[in-house]
């Protein structure tokens, strides 16, 4: 499984109630279901996916969170999960609305645009930067909006967002992958 | 007829109050069985067939010598799995495979014709309901049906929400729509519009409006396919002829297949029926039974809900499947979705579809392990 899972899995509580948008294959709600708690649901939009998820026995709702989340109740899950689709959307501000109305806590996990290896490849190439986590080129890339992990912090305080981050300059430099907790 | 008399039936002796107001009790209820119950009594399951279908959902069907409506789905190793599961079937009221039906013989002596009662989808429900006493079946372990069947399973469980473990509702809707309503109003009408229908009492009469009837169908039909699979099945292809022969002969494929579907379909099914069983779709408006908040059908029951939608059907389309998945979503009830992409319409939930078979099946196992 992937590291960032299980950093993300550290995170929740025991039988607390977790909904993970944009679940994928059901790989962490799974590790989520036999070790942390059985009250697990998921969001995702590719067909694949939701079929593999079902395999596992997982409970899965087809849709789109730009859209979709509008039918979840205000406060209705302990945490929400977001894992490295929020660059993705269209409309990410009012996503995170979304998740931290659906979400007692929502833990979200971004692709780094600020890491050395970024600023580095952008200084040296004048290229869009390609890394592990960033593999596609500029025309094809998913990802619409990409933000450093200051960027991100710096918009949780602007819009009044509880986010904790200590040793921001050096976190933004040297970590691929943020994992934040945020809540209102 | 006799062999109709022949299928396994349970004669339901408590009565039962129809939402037309009027009491029926003393009447047969046809059902066919798959499988075997266990001892723990935990692995049953009621499958709600649709609009035409009946008890005999798998194998041969012993009145029409055809095969089974779901036999793509329901078998030993199929979807529906009669190795491991008990499935139960029953013909609905208002049917015509051996279940009160109005070619039932009143008390008169001769059949009911249109002096039938008009039933609902809620009175199915609760008709059937009688069998999970007759089995001695505390808890299903799963309600399942498509298109008119989806509608029962949303009913059984509003009706009876601890009685099941699970239910998956299939290509169906919550509320009878505008547009289904005509076009079964148009079914109805090419019925009625027969002279041999005789104001429903043909039989007596020993006449059949099979012309009113075969037309409804041929409606019908076209309204479970897809524009896409309709063109790429037929196009244009002519029927036994090299170019148009400039008369109202079926020149096309697509013609000749309609007129064949009409006429097989008279051979197996009763137009008053026809009238009936479309009637209660049409009054099936579960949202309004709760006074517009569908929510508070399912506010009871902890089921796990799977809603299973097709890309191609415009009868029963995803958006009134997911308004399913939100009203059950919005009380935080379990409830999985998924649209299966498939050209081959509403029928879809009949037909070969892997993707719908194999989440079908999915679904069902691993429910089951997490039961035991």
């Amino acid at each position: 499984m992937k590291k960032e899972f299980f950093e993300i899995s550290k995170l929740l509580k025991k039988n607390s109630k977790v909904l993970d948008v944009g679940c994928g294959d059901g790989e962490l709600m799974k590790y989520i279901t036999e070790n942390i708690t059985e009250n697990v649901r998921g969001l995702e939009i590719s067909k694949n996916n939701i079929q593999k998820c079902i395999a596992k026995g997982l409970t899965v709702i087809e849709g789109d969170a730009e859209k979709d989340l509008r039918q979840f109740p205000n406060s209705s899950y302990d945490f929400v999960i977001l894992s490295q689709t929020l660059q993705a959307f269209l409309d990410p501000e009012n996503v995170i609305n979304e998740l931290l109305r659906v979400g007692k806590k929502a833990i979200v996990s971004i692709p780094n645009f600020g890491h050395w290896r970024v600023r580095l490849n952008l200084l040296f190439k004048g290229q869009m930067p390609i890394t592990e986590n960033l593999p596609n080129e500029w025309y094809n890339t998913p990802n619409l909006h990409m933000c450093t992990i200051r960027d991100f912090v710096n918009f949780c305080n602007k819009k009044k967002i509880k986010i904790d981050c200590p040793n921001l300059f050096y976190v933004n430099l040297f970590s691929e992958l943020g994992i934040f907790i945020i809540e209102k | 007829m006799n062999k109709i008399d022949k299928v396994k039936k349970i004669i339901v002796e408590k009565p039962l109050k129809l939402d037309c107001g009027k009491t029926i009790k003393d009447f047969p209820l046809a059902y066919e069985t798959y499988g075997k119950l266990n001892d723990r009594k935990d692995n049953a399951i009621l499958i709600f067939h649709a609009l035409t279908g009946d008890q005999f959902a798998s194998g041969t069907n012993p009145i029409t010598n055809k095969e089974g409506w779901w036999n793509y789905a329901l078998g030993p190793g199929k979807a529906i799995d009669t190795n491991k599961f008990f499935v139960i079937c029953a013909n609905v009221i208002g049917g015509c495979m051996g279940s009160y039906g109005p070619s039932n013989i009143g008390d008169n002596g001769k059949p009911l014709g249109t002096n039938f009662p008009v039933i609902t989808i809620n009175d199915m429900v609760n008709a059937q309901y009688n069998l999970l006493d007759f089995f001695k079946i505390n808890k299903l372990f799963s309600v399942i049906g498509g298109s008119m069947g989806g509608m029962q399973v949303l009913q059984f469980v509003s009706n009876f929400p601890e009685k099941s473990h699970t239910a998956i509702p299939i290509a169906c809707t919550a509320s009878h729509s505008a547009q289904n309503i005509a076009l079964n109003e148009l079914g109805r009408q090419s019925i009625m519009a027969d002279h041999n229908w005789m104001d429903g009492f043909y039989v007596e009469n020993k006449k059949v409006p099979d012309k009113g009837l075969a037309v409804a169908r041929m409606a019908a039909h076209i309204t479970y396919l897809s524009k896409k699979g309709l063109q790429e099945k037929f196009g244009r292809k002519l029927q036994e002829r090299d170019d148009l022969k400039f008369g109202f002969d079926a020149d096309f494929q697509i013609e000749s297949y309609l007129r064949y579907q009409g006429s097989v379909f008279v051979d197996r099914f009763d137009a008053n029926s026809y009238l009936y069983i479309t009637r209660a779709m049409d009054y099936f408006d579960l949202t309004k039974q709760f006074n517009g908040n569908l929510s508070k059908a399912f506010e009871k029951t902890n089921s796990k809900f799977f809603v299973i939608s097709f890309t191609s059907d415009w009868l029963y389309p995803t958006s009134e499947n997911r308004d399913i998945v939100i009203a059950l979503n919005s009380i935080s009830k379990d409830v999985g979705f998924i649209e299966i992409t498939s050209d081959k319409g509403h029928d879809s939930f009949l037909l070969d579809v892997p993707d719908f078979l194999s989440a079908v099946k999915n679904f069902l196992e691993t429910s089951y392990q997490k039961l035991k």
